[in-house]
């Protein structure tokens, strides 16, 4: 038998691999053990650094160790001139290098790498980025190393659009990365912001905006560069329309940016010397600085919002000491200010008018679709058209159809509406997991259109019955509206916001299926209330009302409550204005 | 009298692996000029005096030029160094700047100061002849007319010449076979399984490439590539991605076409020309009428092959195939197998009442026992060989060129390209583009390799294809097209075509063929595999080679383990 190869056998492999690791366990113990006690006794020598460095090089998630490294080298620096703290410094670099190869998530390594290049008396930070370009080309979703390189790109000024490209080469590489996406979402509105001409006013930017770097944000991107972002998107999505990431790219680039701070709304009433005051978005008023001026002279008035439930709320109301504006044969003028942002909004209240009020339409807000450009118009119509062309092929996928819902809202919300209605059926087959949030979807999109339809109208009167609403939203739009009716829909409940309906007089919800109504609280001028054929069941459910003080007329046939024992005399005691009471 | 327990493999040559074989650029030259010499026959000495009672004499064919004729070379760049810019040609002239350098030309030239007469010398008539109808083959609309602007604009890329092609010649590593590993194929499981993976290293092919309407176009076959084609409109790129998705699995729909052209398939699941283009030629790589259940396995094949190591089903390893049977040599050598080239075995000795091979007499005359014989099919008289009628051959082309087919943002790429027949039912070709970064060319030179299988000679195979796709001559305007430096023609025996039992020889020889015209290496592994059992019926083919450290040395513990009895000797002449 010549220069035959003789083999351990597995049993002795396993012997010799268990003894090396109880030598191995037995020396770290022990060095673990020295370090701590060196700690304890204030020790900051090298020979700290060594042990630590052994042991962190075979376990880097021990944060106490990392810590001891930190104070260890900030005492070096002191002692040290600066080209030897630069290399301590570099060769710590290099220790967590190897660090990060064992494990490339570690928090504790990344962490020290940071603190440490911050500290790095002459930072190299080209090799840092290349550094995060391997990590990332090894792992492309590494939210460590997305973080760090954030930081090495602040810290070294990189521009802006090298960082796109870079995000290019991931996207192009592996699309399905969020990480990527949502950098380039972060990094195209500095590169390539709205021209200033096409902004609103309320979308402009600080005049003295610092120089760009990835972490201001603003949110808009211009038309030309939209056009391209679209171009890439659409590339990925028909590759793989069942991948979510590049879906929520595209509904980020259809998405708009978020309402700037302002007043859409003041209301004043003369009866109930109130003054109502809506916001583009909740505030909360104490924060703000919300000042009332009548007159010229400014009002100690006490705000407060619609439902004792916010603190934060897009209405807010104050009533005016009485006497102050009640007599019909005087004229007002009111104006709201708000003092953190420098905005007003005046409100004349003329002789012989009861109320008054001046707003910003939700049509002039441009809430519910963009005012779009000719040019951006025909680009939405043909992302229309490219998107629906995907849908003949994927007729099941739901980012498609939700997309494609999304589109004809941006281009024209009523023009689609029928074809909306239909897509949101389909969606609910597909995706029965999610039917709830389609229903409250498609509920919300169907408010948008009917309030729409009631400005082109010139009506305070907000009518949608019939309709599948399984929620109510944008409430605040309607602070003017005196009469709604949501007969015949699937709500449950009439939620907290709809105390903002400081107008209502005539509530008409008849067979939902409600059984609470928190809402219906402190509306001044509510007089008539019908809700036959809900759920509502207990007295207490019907408590709110008795905040309503010209409640006449409350209809509740067909609910449970109606087979209450004695239920009429305790209405009675409950609602003592209410004349009119069916049961 | 010599008893081997370990295999013992000789190779009549200097190198290892016959065809498999890589080699340098003089290498080459060498062994171009070796093929050339090769019909001197050795003297037939009589060993009747090596032989015992009871045996005979089995002599074996002592050439393997069959394996490999119509060899010729070409040499389109300049002889040596030019320091003045090269005076436009005479378009009358361009037959004579091709250099029909056949066979003694190149070995001449290789000697430097070869006279331009040498080099037009023609070696043999009929090579004169088809060099001479090389322009004339080109078909005049592959042909675009550059403008003289835009020939100006080019800037003109420095030739490398020929003396400095033998000069850097050490930098080529050029196959004698042109074969990519497929990501998950056998022999990839096999390097993986048996450790012989730590000898080599590899490259990903990084794109495929078809060309198609007189244009190379890049085939987008990862969800990358799909994402990123700008020649795909979106929705082709949606039903692409679908059918790729779909494919993987069986379904009646498909159960129906069996039988069927896979073309008919492609077509009747509304995928337009391109998309049924790329997933025929390139993806399936199979012709209009494979059927089509064929057509899907190799469709899957390619996909589960796909992402394992890059964007593209294929690994190449770095410095050429050559290394790949040179890795399991060295394994083999590790533990104790002897290798022995520049040595042949002459005659088998034969038990006649067993039929058994009981040794083999050396080139050195040697009695060597041996209880089996592995012998490449090549050197088994043909009186004694099973023939595949009628014998088939592989067209190949290895080119030298100054640039990729289709520069791309990176010089360094590695492309598989698809040629689809010019004519229907015509061989489709198969092309390997190298970089320089896969070790087998100098850098600021590509590696070219075509395959197909013959209709004819490989000159008259794969010429149209090369002079379609790469300039040949000073002559022609630059256009775009990469320029050939050199390059040579020859037709190889078509490994499939061999029998590996059924031969009149003894039941303990076994043949194995040369390298087949597939692009895996699924034949040759299958074939290795076969025939270790047939020697070693019980025992694990290339199992895990153990780890340096698990390996007991001398007097490191007691002599253990069995004897073998069994010793396998493989023979390459």
């Amino acid at each position: 038998m010549h220069g035959r190869v003789k083999v351990k056998t597995t049993a002795q492999q396993e012997e010799e691999k268990k003894k090396e690791r109880e030598k191995k366990l037995k020396i770290y113990i022990a060095a673990r053990d020295a370090c701590f006690s060196k700690r304890k006794e204030g020790i900051f020598d090298d020979e700290a650094l060594q042990l630590t460095q052994q042991l962190l090089s075979s376990n880097p998630d021990i944060a106490t160790l990392w810590n001891y490294r930190r104070e260890i080298l900030m005492h070096l620096e002191t002692v040290r001139d600066e080209d030897e703290v630069q290399k301590i410094y570099q060769d710590e670099l290099l220790f967590l290098e190897s660090c990060l190869k064992v494990n490339p998530k570690s928090y504790g390594s990344w962490h020290h790498r940071g603190w440490v290049s911050a500290r790095l008396p002459r930072p190299d930070w080209a090799r840092e980025l290349g550094l995060c370009d391997r990590c990332l080309s090894l792992d492309d979703r590494n939210f460590h190393c997305w973080d760090y390189r954030r930081m090495v790109v602040r810290m070294s000024g990189v521009p802006v659009e090298k960082e796109l490209e870079f995000t290019d080469r991931l996207i192009g590489s592996n699309f399905s990365n969020y990480s990527s996406w949502h950098y380039r979402s972060t990094l195209l509105p500095l590169l390539h912001p709205e021209c200033p001409e096409q902004d609103s006013p309320r979308c402009e930017p600080p005049l003295a905006s610092p120089p760009p770097s990835p972490q201001t944000h603003f949110h808009r991107v211009c038309e030309e560069q939209l056009l391209k972002e679209y171009e890439l998107v659409q590339n990925a999505f028909f590759t793989d329309p069942n991948d979510q990431s590049a879906w929520f790219y595209y509904r980020w680039l259809l998405g708009r940016a978020e309402l700037e701070e302002m007043i859409s709304c003041v209301y004043v009433s003369r009866e109930e010397e109130r003054v109502a005051v809506a916001f583009s978005r909740p505030v909360s008023a104490l924060s703000v600085g919300l000042l009332l001026v009548l007159d010229g002279q400014p009002q100690r008035v006490e705000w407060r919002s619609v439902h004792p439930h916010f603190k934060h709320s897009p209405v807010w109301i104050c009533d005016l000491p009485p006497g102050t504006i009640s007599d019909t044969s005087n004229e007002h003028n009111l104006t709201v200010h708000l003092t953190e942002t420098h905005t007003h909004k005046d409100c004349a209240l003329y002789t012989g008018r009861s109320e008054s009020w001046c707003r910003d339409t939700a049509t002039d807000q441009e809430l519910f679709r963009s005012e779009l450009s000719v040019e951006k118009t025909s680009v939405l119509q043909s992302e229309l058209q490219s998107v629906k062309q995907l849908q003949e092929l994927e007729p099941l996928n739901k980012w498609c159809l939700l997309t494609i819902i999304l589109l004809m809202r941006a281009l024209d919300p009523l023009g689609y509406e029928k074809e909306t209605l239909a897509h949101f059926q389909t969606l609910k087959e597909v995706d029965s997991m999610r039917s709830a949030y389609y229903s409250d979807l498609c509920s919300k999109f169907m408010i948008e259109n009917t309030i729409l339809k009631m400005e082109y109208a010139e009506v305070r009167v907000f009518s949608i019955s019939d309709q599948n609403l399984t929620t109510l939203c944008h409430l605040d739009q309607l602070l003017l509206v005196t009469h709604i009716n949501l007969s015949s829909n699937d709500l449950q409940r009439l939620p907290p916001q709809f105390a903002m309906l400081q107008c209502l007089e005539v509530l008409e919800a008849d067979n939902n299926f409600i059984e609470s109504l928190e809402g219906v609280y402190r509306l001044p001028k509510l007089e008539e209330v019908s809700l036959k054929n809900n759920k509502i069941s207990t007295l207490a459910d019907l408590q709110p009302l008795a905040s309503c003080p010209k409640l006449k007329r409350l209809d509740l046939r067909g609910n449970p409550i109606t087979q209450t024992a004695g239920v009429e005399s305790q209405l009675a005691e409950l609602l003592p204005s209410v004349t009119d009471l069916l049961l | 009298m010599l008893r081997w327990q370990l295999p013992v493999c000789v190779f009549r040559r200097s190198y290892y692996a016959a065809n498999w074989a890589s080699f340098t650029f003089n290498g080459l030259l060498t062994w171009i000029q070796e093929q050339n010499e090769e019909s001197q026959t050795e003297e037939v000495r009589d060993w009747s005096s090596l032989l015992e009672e009871g045996e005979e004499l089995l002599h074996l064919s002592d050439t393997d030029s069959a394996s490999i004729t119509n060899l010729q070379v070409f040499c389109y760049t300049n002889e040596e160094d030019e320091e003045e810019e090269a005076e436009s040609a005479d378009p009358l002239n361009t037959t004579e700047e091709e250099k029909p350098a056949a066979e003694d030309a190149v070995n001449e030239s290789s000697e430097t100061e070869s006279a331009e007469s040498k080099d037009e010398e023609p070696a043999g008539a009929e090579e004169e002849e088809q060099a001479a109808q090389t322009p004339g083959e080109e078909p005049e609309a592959a042909r675009p007319h550059p403008s003289a602007a835009q020939s100006q604009s080019e800037p003109t890329r420095k030739k490398l010449s020929y003396a400095q092609l033998v000069k850097e010649g050490r930098r080529f590593n050029i196959d004698l076979v042109s074969k990519l590993l497929f990501s998950r194929g056998s022999l990839v499981d096999l390097l993986i399984k048996s450790n012989v993976s730590r000898y080599a290293e590899f490259k990903n092919v990084t794109r495929i490439l078809t060309y198609r309407h007189g244009n190379m176009e890049q085939v987008p076959c990862s969800r990358a590539d799909v994402f990123a084609s700008r020649q795909l409109l979106v929705v082709e790129k949606r039903k692409l991605m679908r059918f790729l998705n779909s494919c993987m699995e069986e379904t009646e729909e498909q159960q129906a076409y069996n039988g069927r052209p896979y073309l008919d398939f492609l077509r009747d699941q509304q995928l337009g020309d391109n998309l049924q283009h790329f997933l025929l030629h390139s993806i399936a790589m199979v012709t209009e009428d494979t059927p089509t259940e064929e057509g899907l396995a190799s469709t899957r094949h390619f996909l589960r092959c796909l992402g394992r190591y890059g964007n593209t089903p294929f690994l190449f390893p770095v410095y050429g195939l050559g290394e790949i049977p040179q890795c399991f040599c060295r394994m083999c050598a590790v533990f104790g197998g002897t290798y022995c080239l520049r040595h042949s075995v002459h005659c088998l000795i034969v038990d006649r009442d067993t039929n058994r091979c009981r040794a083999v007499i050396d080139s050195r005359g040697q009695r060597i026992s041996c209880s089996h014989f592995v012998v490449e099919d090549g050197c088994v008289g043909s009186d004694r060989k099973k023939m595949a009628t009628p014998p088939r051959f592989l067209s190949r082309a290895v080119l030298i060129t100054d640039a990729s087919v289709l520069p791309g943002e990176s010089d360094q790429q590695v492309s598989m390209v698809t040629v689809p027949p010019a004519a229907a039912g015509g061989p489709t070709v198969k092309m390997v583009e190298l970089c320089s970064s896969t070790m087998t060319c100098v850098p600021g030179t590509y590696l070219v390799h075509l395959t197909c299988q013959s209709t004819g000679s490989a000159h008259q195979d794969l010429s149209p294809v090369v002079t379609m796709m790469f300039r040949t001559t000073e002559s022609e305007e630059p256009d775009g097209r990469p320029f050939v430096l050199w390059c040579f023609y020859f037709n190889m025996a078509d490994g499939s075509a061999v029998e590996v039992e059924g031969h009149q020889l003894p039941c303990n020889v076994y043949v194995c063929s040369g390298p087949d015209g597939s692009l895996g290496h699924e034949h040759a592994v299958k074939q290795a595999e076969f025939i270790f059992h047939k020697i070693l019926p019980d025992e694990d083919f290339c199992p895990p080679a153990p780890n340096p450290e698990d390996i007991i040395y001398d007097g490191d513990e007691g002599a253990a383990g069995q004897e073998e009895n069994q010793g396998e000797q493989e023979s390459d002449l």
